[in-house]
């Protein structure tokens, strides 16, 4: 794959020739022209992206149920996460996608300096969006508030207690928030780990942006990755109101 | 002219074999920063809205909100409005297979306790 990017190379224009025409990595001799190859790229990840959605898609289901059975439990646990930093981990995952279709379009402008320079800050603010999230789930084990054998449900018990204005929670029904926790752990867990995921490729693609990959014509991995990365934002988005915001008003 | 000549003359992209595929749209920085400052206003209106008792209403706002941010993200940001139909179809296909199998799995919980509330 390296030697084929490596266009300027002789060697290489001339192993491109032995099939008529000259290989671009935006034009393999199997496609027929630069659009189809662009296209069979984008349809690709997109099936990956709707696999991705199946699954994350099976943990709002239960979330969705769950929340349903022990609607209490889920309104209480739900209440003791912080929206000030929810909402601004919101706000820098939206800056983040911004500089990524920012760093899309200065590849599609062939931009070298501006690329770099947008991928460095979408790497940057997802750095610190992690920094946040794991402050967060520090709080939470600093609290006992992570499902298993430590998890202490005096908290909601005896709210009161802890300066906390909630109605108390029966002994079942409070052990319930584990459940909440539980689901808040596995679906921001997963969104992290894909994110970490992503702050890898990004590093990848830095690199080869610097060496000037991208600043030719070729612009999939960047634009691929984009979508990789708006992806994450979309989950994000749902995640946000989800566990942060609608439960602030139980119903009565 | 024969009617297959004159079925031509309307349509000239017949002839191009690659017209299925989408021309290269380039989406301008000013739009981006367009989606942009929509994404940032809907975020903060979700979070007053999360903070207004509105009975049942608070949850069904918090979603809107979110399917309209994720719509925008969807169309511009990730290129969606200037895709193919193959590919438009494709996402639409496969998120219509999402909600099947959301609502099949749902019929399971609704219908497990049926008349005993």
């Amino acid at each position: 794959m390296d030697s084929a990017l490596a266009t300027t190379d002789p060697a290489d224009l001339h192993a491109g020739q032995e099939h008529g025409h000259v290989s671009l990595p935006q034009h393999r001799h199997h496609f027929e022209t630069v659009e189809q190859q662009r296209e069979a790229g984008s349809f690709g990840m997109w099936l990956f992206l709707l696999t991705e959605i199946m699954f994350f898609g099976g943990m709002f289901f239960a979330y969705l149920v769950y929340r349903n059975w022990y609607y209490p439990a889920f309104a209480v646990a739900s209440n003791q996460l912080s929206v000030s930093i929810g909402t601004l981990n919101t706000m820098l995952l939206i800056t983040s996608g911004f500089c990524m279709a920012i760093a899309v379009w200065a590849a599609e402008m062939r931009k070298r300096s501006l690329l770099l320079a947008m991928l460095m800050l979408t790497t940057l603010l997802g750095i610190v969006f992690l920094g946040f999230k794991s402050s967060e789930y520090y709080e939470k084990y600093e609290l006992h508030h992570i499902p298993g054998n430590n998890f202490n449900v005096s908290m909601f018990t005896n709210p009161a207690g802890y300066g906390i204005k909630e109605a108390p929670l029966p002994p079942d029904m409070a052990q319930k928030t584990q459940v909440f926790f539980f689901l808040y752990f596995a679906m921001t867990g997963m969104h992290a780990l894909h994110m970490i995921i992503g702050l890898g490729l990004l590093c990848w693609l830095i690199w080869r942006a610097n060496r000037g990959d991208f600043s030719s014509g070729y612009v999939a991995p960047v634009e691929n990755f984009g979508l990789y990365w708006h992806f994450i934002d979309i989950v994000w988005l749902f995640l946000y109101p989800l566990l942060y915001l609608i439960n602030r008003h139980p119903l009565h | 002219m024969t009617d297959q000549a004159i079925h031509d003359h309307a349509n000239p992209s017949m002839h191009e074999p690659r017209s299925e595929q989408a021309q290269l749209h380039i989406v301008t920085p000013a739009q981006y920063l367009v989606v942009y400052l929509v994404l940032i206003a809907l975020t903060a209106l979700t979070c007053a809205a999360a903070f207004v008792d509105l009975k049942w209403a608070n949850a069904v706002i918090a979603l809107a909100i979110a399917c309209t941010q994720v719509v925008i993200v969807v169309l511009f940001d990730m290129h969606v409005a200037y895709q193919s139909r193959l590919i438009k179809l494709t996402i639409g296909a496969g998120v219509f297979m999402f909600l099947v199998m959301v609502t099949m799995t749902l019929t399971d919980y609704i219908s497990r306790s049926w008349g005993m509330w």
